[in-house]
């Protein structure tokens, strides 16, 4: 595959902003460190044939969802966060948890790489046209669709009930 | 390597930096961020999938994910406020009275 490299090239940048994520000190500079983590993963999804849903990607995640984040941070006056513990307790278990991490990880990686399934050429390129999604969505998704929608609609009211003041 | 094996592999290394943001932060908000990268990396391996196979069904999942997230995201961040009014803190460890 001649994309690899620029797969690759992102894939450093998509992990590099993950630990950013997880590193920070401060929890604006982590916001905008998941920002950039998810404008490499609508880059992801115009490679991978997905335009609709990098352009959903943008606008929703990076956009609506971010800004919300970014809002109550600043709202909160939470931006500094408290030094991380380092207990000797605290120190030993967090290395257990990376090592089980790592399992996992790895493990994945040696499935993957490890399987022996010829390349499955036949694979047409899909229609991915946002037309394409549509009417998928509206004739073979119709009910989790209404769902989704009553389930926006109970989390409207209910953020709207739990963050008025009293 | 493929492009699909990279994307797997990639969807599992932000995955686990995800579980290691919502073991490890303290600050409800950090963990909040952390669960919606793992989110995101489960989206990646889904349209990777879908790729593979040729199919858009994998696209329609990440679709429904995203809206699910949004939700989930509104409804948290209220609470967030609503704990950080009574208790001026968004420290999990300060949330210990249900503990008995």
């Amino acid at each position: 595959m001649t994309e690899l490299p620029i797969y690759i090239i992102l894939g450093i940048v998509s992990i590099g902003s993950a630990i950013g994520l997880l590193l920070s000190r401060n929890a604006v500079h982590g916001a905008l460190f998941l920002v950039l983590n998810f404008g490499v993963a609508a880059i992801f999804y115009f490679m991978m044939n997905a335009p609709f849903l990098g352009v959903i990607q943008i606008s929703v995640y990076a956009g609506a969802i971010m800004v919300l984040f970014v809002f109550v941070i600043m709202l909160l006056g939470a931006e500094r966060l408290a030094a991380v513990d380092t207990g000797a307790r605290i120190r030993a278990s967090r290395f257990v948890l990376i090592a089980c991490v790592s399992v996992l990880v790895i493990s994945v990686a040696y499935a993957v790489l490890g399987q022996s399934a010829p390349a499955l050429a036949s694979a047409a390129p899909i229609d991915s046209s946002p037309l394409a999604i549509g009417m998928r969505l509206f004739n073979d998704y119709t009910f989790p669709f209404e769902v989704v929608s009553i389930l926006l609609l109970v989390a409207m009211v209910g953020s709207v009930v739990l963050a008025r003041s009293k | 390597m493929t492009t699909i094996n990279f994307m797997v592999i990639l969807s599992a290394v932000l995955f686990a930096i995800g579980v290691l943001g919502v073991l490890t932060r303290r600050n409800a908000i950090m963990i909040f961020m952390s669960v919606e990268l793992m989110l995101n990396a489960a989206n990646l391996a889904f349209v990777a999938f879908g790729q593979k196979w040729g199919q858009l069904d994998g696209q329609m999942f990440v679709f429904f994910v995203m809206a699910v997230a949004a939700a989930e995201v509104a409804v948290g961040l209220a609470l967030i406020v609503t704990i950080f009014h009574s208790k001026r803190s968004t420290d999990v460890d300060d949330l210990s009275t249900l503990k008995g």
